[in-house]
Order: C-alpha cells, then sequence, then structure tokens
C-alpha cells in the first residue's frame, strides 16, 4: 500500500532576519498520527519553525509542504484555505481578548467560506470541543477571567473544533505548574490517539516528549497509560534545534545516548 | 524592519547621509506598504467573505460613538463663526450676510476638516490601540492560523463603516453649525431669524454641497487606513501600541489636511 503524504514537510528550509540565521537548512518529515517534539533553548528558532509550517512566514530559502502540497510559492488567499486543515495552539493562547470562550472556539466554524453552520449545530460543536477539554462550564466567560492553565485548554479547543488533522503546539506548557502541565500534556495526547492526529510539540521539557513518546490515552478508562500496554504507539521523533540547526533528529532512545553537551542536556532522564 | 547595514550605522554614530539615504527608503516602504494594504482592502470589498455584521458594528462603534463630539464641533464652530464674521461684515454694513458666510465656511471647509479631525483623534488612534494590541500578543497571527483574513476581517469593515458615517457625520456636523451660527447671529448679535436661515439657504449652491461632500470620503480613506496600518505594523509590547496610536492620529491628521488642500484646488477654479 502506498504510504500517505506526509501531513508536514520540512526541506532544506533556511530562514534569515536580516544577518541573524533563524533556522539553516532544517529537514524533517511528519506522517499522519505521528509525532514531532521539538526541544531546544530560547531562541533556538521553533516558534519560527510553526509559524513557517502555516505559511504566516515565509523561508528565504528551501520549501514547506502540507498534506503534500508545497506552501512556499502559493498566495496568502490560497494559504487560507490550507491553514483551516492546520489546527494551532500558540504560546501565549492568542486567544480573542473581545469574544467569550464559546466565540473563540466557534470561530474556525463561524468564519469559513461557506459561512457559519446553523447554530444549534454550531453550540454542539463548541461544546463538545470545550468537553474535551474539560472547560464546558466556562463556555460564557472572557478570556480576561480564566487562568493560564484554563486559556490555553480554550486555545487547545478552538485548536481542534474543526478536527484537523494535524496540529501544532508552541510551548503550550510553558509558565504552568505541573499538574496544570500535565493536564494539558493529557489533552494533547488524547486529542493524538482518539482522533489520530498529527502532532508537532515545540517545548523545552522532554518530560513532555517522554509522554508523548511513551504513553497513550485510554478513551475506555480516560486515563493515560504506558504506550506498551494494549498496543496502539504512535512514531514520536526528537528534534534538537540549537541557534537554528537541527542537531539531533531522531527516537527517544537515540537522544537519551547522546552525550553532546547541548543534546546531553535536553536528553537526561526526567525525575 | 530596517536593513542590518542601517542598524550598524545607526549604532556606531552614524554618516548623515548614508542614514539619510535609508530614513528615505524605510519611507518609501512605509508608503508602498500603505499603498499595498489600502488595494487590498479595498478589493475585499467585492471579495467573499463579506462581514456585514462587523461593519455594523464598526458604523455603531465610529457613527454613533462620534456624534456628540461631531455635533459640539459643528455648534462651537458655528457660533464662533458667526461671532468672527458679524464683527467683520459690520465693517462693511453687510451683516446680513453673516448666515452665507457661516454655511459658506463650514459646507465647504471648516465642517468636512473638523469632523475628520475629531474623527481622526477618536477613531485612527482606537483602530490603532485595538488593532496594535491584536498584533503583539499574536491574535492576527491566530486570525491568520485559523483560515480568515486579517485585512477581509478588520480593515475593510472598519474602512466601509468610516465611508458611510464620515459624510453622515459631517452633514450633522455642517447642521448643527449652522444653527449655533443662528444662535449667536439671533440672541447675540440681535439679526432676524428670517434673514439669516434665507441668506444661509439661498447662497448655498449645489455646487458647495458637492464640493463639502466629496471632502469626507476622502477623510475616510485617511481615518480608516492610517489607523488599520499603524495598528498592524505595531512592534514591541505596549509601548509599541502606543507609539503606533499617536503616529496614527499625527499621520491622518497630517493626511486630511492635505488632502482638503488637493480637493479644494480641484473644486477651486482659479
Amino acid at each position: 500500500m502506498a504510504m500517505p503524504p506526509p501531513a508536514l514537510e520540512f526541506s532544506n528550509v533556511t530562514l534569515i532576519f536580516d544577518d541573524v540565521v533563524a533556522l539553516d537548512n532544517v529537514s524533517f518529515r511528519v506522517y499522519p498520527g505521528d509525532s514531532l517534539v521539538v526541544l531546544g533553548v530560547a531562541g533556538s528558532g521553533k516558534s519560527v519553525m510553526l509559524k513557517l509550517s502555516l505559511g504566516l512566514l515565509r523561508p528565504d530559502a528551501g520549501e514547506i509542504y502540507l498534506f503534500g502540497e508545497q506552501i512556499t510559492s502559493i498566495g496568502e488567499q490560497e494559504l487560507f484555505a490550507i491553514r483551516r486543515r492546520v489546527g494551532m495552539v500558540f504560546q501565549e493562547s492568542a486567544l480573542f481578548d473581545s469574544l467569550t470562550v464559546a466565540e473563540n472556539v466557534g470561530y474556525p466554524l463561524v468564519n469559513q467560506p461557506g459561512g457559519p453552520p446553523p447554530d444549534e449545530v454550531l453550540e454542539e460543536c463548541v461544546r463538545e470541543a470545550l468537553r474535551f477539554v474539560e472547560l464546558e462550564p466556562a463556555i460564557d466567560k472572557l478570556p480576561s477571567e480564566l487562568s493560564g492553565g484554563m486559556r490555553r485548554r480554550v486555545a487547545i479547543a478552538r485548536a481542534i473544533v474543526s478536527q484537523p488533522p494535524l496540529v501544532l503546539y508552541d510551548s503550550p506548557t510553558a509558565g504552568l505548574d505541573p499538574i496544570t502541565a500535565h493536564t494539558i500534556m493529557t489533552l494533547v495526547l488524547k486529542e493524538r490517539d482518539t482522533a489520530n492526529v498529527a502532532s508537532v510539540l515545540v517545548t523545552h521539557r522532554l518530560q513532555n516528549g517522554h509522554l508523548l513518546a511513551n504513553f497513550r490515552y485510554d478513551p475506555a478508562s480516560a486515563e493515560v497509560m504506558p504506550a506498551g500496554q494494549n498496543g496502539g504507539r504512535s512514531q514520536t521523533r526528537f528534534l534538537v534545534l540549537q541557534k537554528g540547526r537541527v542537531v539531533f533528529d531522531g527516537d527517544q532512545q537515540e537522544l537519551s545516548r547522546q552525550q553532546g553537551s547541548y543534546v546531553g542536556k535536553f536528553a537526561m532522564k526526567p525525575r | 524592519m530596517l536593513p542590518s547595514e542601517f542598524k550598524a550605522e545607526v549604532a556606531r554614530g552614524g554618516n548623515g547621509l548614508y542614514s539619510l539615504e535609508f530614513e528615505l527608503k524605510r519611507m518609501v516602504l512605509a508608503v508602498q506598504e500603505f499603498m499595498v494594504m489600502s488595494g487590498r482592502a479595498i478589493a475585499n470589498i467585492f471579495r467573499r467573505p463579506h462581514y456585514w455584521s462587523d461593519v455594523l458594528a464598526q458604523m455603531d462603534i465610529i457613527g454613533v460613538g462620534s456624534f456628540p463630539i461631531v455635533a459640539l464641533t459643528g455648534f462651537f464652530s458655528g457660533a464662533v463663526l458667526a461671532l468672527q464674521m458679524y464683527d467683520t461684515l459690520a465693517t462693511f454694513g453687510a451683516t446680513a450676510k453673516t448666515g452665507t458666510m457661516v454655511s459658506a465656511s463650514l459646507v465647504l471647509q471648516m465642517g468636512p476638516v473638523l469632523t475628520a479631525l475629531m474623527v481622526a483623534g477618536r477613531n485612527s488612534a482606537g483602530i490603532a490601540s485595538e488593532l496594535g494590541s491584536m498584533t503583539v500578543t499574536e491574535q492576527i497571527d491566530a486570525m491568520r492560523a485559523l483560515g480568515t483574513d486579517p485585512l477581509k476581517k478588520l480593515v475593510t469593515p472598519r474602512l466601509l463603516a468610516t465611508v458611510v458615517v464620515l459624510p453622515l457625520l459631517t452633514i450633522i456636523a455642517d447642521l448643527v453649525g449652522v444653527c449655533g451660527g443662528f444662535v449667536i447671529s439671533y440672541f447675540v448679535m440681535r439679526l432676524s431669524a428670517t434673514q439669516y436661515w434665507t441668506s444661509t439657504y439661498r447662497d448655498l449652491a449645489l455646487e458647495d454641497v458637492a464640493h463639502g461632500l466629496t471632502k469626507p470620503f476622502a477623510f475616510a480613506f485617511a481615518v480608516a487606513l492610517v489607523g488599520c496600518y499603524y495598528g498592524l505594523r505595531t512592534r514591541g509590547g505596549t509601548q509599541g501600541v502606543g507609539r503606533s496610536t499617536t503616529q496614527a492620529v499625527v499621520a491622518a491628521s497630517i493626511l486630511i489636511l492635505a488632502l482638503n488642500l488637493l480637493i479644494t484646488k480641484i473644486f477651486v477654479r482659479t
């Protein structure tokens, strides 16, 4: 059987801001249902990589493909249609602060080219997405009335409400306490394993990558459990960036064997 | 974003001529970006999807919200014009022409210009700060990521709303201004009411009204697009939002005055 095209592919992508190289000859592929964990210190080019993935920035060299379609040389209007098939969770949530939680989550459905769905369908979709992140009671609140962790959960609900086959997470646990961070990561696992979406997770915490690589969400028990039990393990790869360059690309076993000073720091086992 | 050589040049104190060259290039680039954004926003009027509810909401914010300041501006302008004109016209024994002078000055110049300046101060600033805040908190990026064109969703509705409401606000300012002139003429200068209103109505030609109503259409583009442009190019957090807001009001006001001169020159045959 022919392999499906990668959900996301970078081919020798380079991006330069003035005289600063943000990304240098970066290549990788993420297949449907798989996960890519991007590690790196602040300023290593992780968030820029996600913005390039959506065509929010254009590379100076190289090519980017979304679902097999080259997005580096197409116009902004054509890009809008492709972006609707990708969910994005921004680092600071980027919720529309003048809209309620329901309006934020329903935004991708209301603002589609074919017009909004009927009110009852829209409400059910929004409630379902909010139930997924366990925030249905907050449906009428404004983002300013929510805690940081709740805002991230609303951002996840907004990213998945249109059921995209690829979701990009930009440091979804940054600045959160360990318990809330674990809740967020459970949602990332839940989305990956229940809807079989491809996930790209930008983070500087190896624990998050460890969870994605070794655990799965079990819908029957609604719990996270080791991936070895009852099968259902998706492929998780790790990419380590340093000053815009890929200094490691491999799976968790390969990462744990790394002794280099930079990659080795990320490879230290989580306690 | 400034070219790296320019930044390096500025950092070391700079050769004046070299810096001037880059400063001029930056200004040309800003004009180019503004023209591209304006062209797209205007073209979006004819492209689907249309966000009519956003247009109505903006008409309410810009139009209804600006009504009190525009009405007050019109009233005081008309009143002060009557006061000033009466004094001057008395020298020639032509105080009966006070209404004519007030209405002509208001309809042709002061009404459109002062209304646009007041709306620019209120709404160009409001638009720049709103869009600026959205830019620095990644809401504009989120909008693009969710498959919505920010120019279609944010800029075009503000442009359409301003183009519709600014001429209406100008008509209101003109009417209230003429009433302000009447209050001074009748109650302070003791002119006859019939004399004031007859001269106001009779001497105002249709061409003057067309002249006076062409201006707010042109000014509407300056008010809306300058605010949107500075908002969308905001960089540097809350300080950047403040800077964009100030720049938007200054640029919109200058553009309104320059457009006023241009349109007046077209209408006034010398």
